[in-house]
């Protein structure tokens, strides 16, 4: 399994396309275990996406995770971050797209791009409280609208709490 | 007769929902305007559990997503830690693995037809699904003990390896296959009315189910070679020579074909792994504790019910930072409303069902 882009060209060329395209947007990149991440501030992370998808035939959005860095996390730097595993169908080349977040500021939503960003995203609200602006109808997915919490954050307890719901 | 919405409500204790699935429908008479699945009703929290386990803790829980195929959700995982850690699998562990995941297939096929069937009133299919079904469940009890939840496949490779007696026993029960399905696809193929309850119903294209993110029988039912045996192999498929099933129409009776002649392929690749059988370890040596320093990874294999993938993020400790597990159902599921709009009322049913849907899996 290579280690270093210069053996993986295929996504070596799609780093080197979205560099090219924006380079303001794109604050850089980890490719570990065959894998490329690419981190995309917030702000052009719509642009990005779509860029993906109507020009370089990122058909597939595979999935979207959450991920919770945990209450303490240092001033300056966002508590969280959503994954954006996008598939190029054509020459099968998978790129995961990272992007910080935090609460009040959510993240722009992806379903205009693809439509299976739309129980994703409501998973992510459900599981983490993110918002995602533009969601055609963002609720919970799994848990009763009357539920308080976010389960997957890391400061949310594993045995529950007592009183529940 | 003027225009009238009325709201119905379908589930979550309906036989047809394959498990506690509630669906919000309007229907215009008989027509379906708008449909909602809700979802939840089986939500245990797998996800946070994980964080809170050892990867070799996981491994058994993984049995409980989709329950009809237990050994894919196994595998599936299992191949994302050893992505993670990385631990190399013996090739005969690996075709092991072969074998099991496509008996795995054939059951969860077998078992998908049977219900599907029924769900349309041929109840007989059921009895002759199952009754195949049977043998399949029949292998896994002398391998490891289990039928449902077989917990089979193991960080390393495979609980146990195959002795001659156990392979020739798969032999027999892969040849009295073939014909069990002939007696299925005799039984409906040419059948009036399930190609009416079937043909032209719950049409998807290509490119729209690619958009909704569709996997599995359900996308190649569009006429879409998406199969990631063969894009992106993993445990030495790409030793196997097999074909990948293909519609045209996108409707419930194409996912039908596809399923049944898949099944014919799976019998194909276990009969040229246990043909082939290399020879070494069944599995790796895989440290009792098992830490993996920080790194992420997402691993996807064509389960029966679709792209299963999961994205593990370590910590350097023996409990993961964060699984994501992907979930087929969960995906195939959001285009059941794009699927029905427009459809009878009653055919909501067959098209829920072509989607081979498995709650346990949806609400993890």
């Amino acid at each position: 399994m290579p280690d270093r882009i210069a053996d993986a060209p295929r996504l070596e060329d799609v780093l080197r396309v979205l560099e090219g395209r924006f380079s303001e947007a794109v604050a850089g990149h980890d490719f570990a275990k065959g894998e490329l991440t690419v981190r995309v501030r917030t702000e052009r992370l719509a642009d990005v996406l779509r860029f993906l998808k109507a020009e370089q035939g990122f058909a597939a959005l595979q999935d979207m995770i959450g991920l919770d860095r945990g209450p303490e996390t240092a001033a300056g730097s966002k508590r969280f971050a959503v994954l954006y595993q996008v598939y190029r169908p054509a020459d099968r080349v998978r790129l995961r797209i990272s992007v910080d977040a935090d609460e009040a500021e959510g993240l722009p939503s992806a379903v205009a791009v693809w439509k299976s960003a739309d129980w994703a995203e409501r998973e992510i609200f459900d599981m983490f409280g993110l918002r995602f602006a533009g969601h055609p109808g963002l609720r919970r997915i799994y848990l009763d609208e009357a539920f308080d919490g976010h389960p997957l954050r890391k400061d949310f307890p594993l045995q529950g709490r007592s009183g529940g719901l | 007769m003027a225009f009238k919405e009325i709201a119905l409500n379908m589930g979550p204790q309906h036989p047809s929902t394959h498990g506690v699935l509630r669906l919000k429908l309007a229907v215009d008479n008989e027509v379906v305007i708008s449909l909602e699945p809700v979802l939840g009703y089986l939500h245990r929290g797998m996800e946070k559990l994980w964080e809170n386990l050892t990867y070799t803790q996981i491994v058994p829980l993984t049995d409980r997503l989709d329950y009809l195929a237990a050994l894919s959700n196994n595998l599936g995982f299992v191949l994302a830690v050893e992505k993670l850690a990385g631990i190399e699998v013996p090739k005969r562990g690996q075709v092991l693995r072969v074998v099991l995941a496509e008996l795995q297939r054939l059951a969860s096929h077998l078992a998908w037809v049977g219900f599907q069937a029924n769900d349309i009133g041929a109840m007989s299919v059921l009895l002759y699904g199952f009754e195949a079904r049977e043998r399949i469940l029949d292998l896994f009890e002398e391998y490891v003990g289990a039928r449902l939840t077989v917990h089979g496949i193991r960080i390393g490779g495979v609980p146990r390896d195959f002795d001659p007696a156990f392979v020739r026993k798969i032999e027999r029960t892969l040849d009295g296959l073939p014909a069990k399905l002939r007696d299925i696809e005799l039984l409906l193929n040419e059948n009036r009315i399930w190609k009416e309850r079937t043909q032209g119903v719950g049409v998807i294209t290509a490119a729209e189910a690619v958009d909704f993110g569709l996997t599995g029988p359900p996308l190649r039912a569009t006429g879409t070679r998406w199969d990631i045996r063969k894009d992106v192999p993993y445990s030495s498929y790409e030793d196997f020579e097999f074909d990948v099933p293909l519609g045209s129409a996108g409707d419930v009776y194409d996912r039908y074909l596809v399923r049944m002649e898949e099944m014919r392929q799976s019998l194909g690749i276990v009969r040229q792994a246990l043909a082939r059988l290399p020879d070494g370890d069944f599995t790796a040596k895989v440290p009792r504790i098992l830490r993996i320093p920080p790194a992420e990874v997402f691993h996807t294999i064509e389960a029966p019910k679709g792209e299963l993938g999961f994205y593990i993020r370590s910590n350097g400790t023996d409990k993961p930072e964060r699984v994501k597990m992907k979930s087929p159902s969960f995906i195939n599921l959001m285009s059941l409303a794009h699927m029905s709009r427009g459809n009878l009322f009653s055919d909501v049913i067959g098209i829920l069902g072509s989607l081979d849907i498995v709650l346990g899996e949806i609400d993890k």
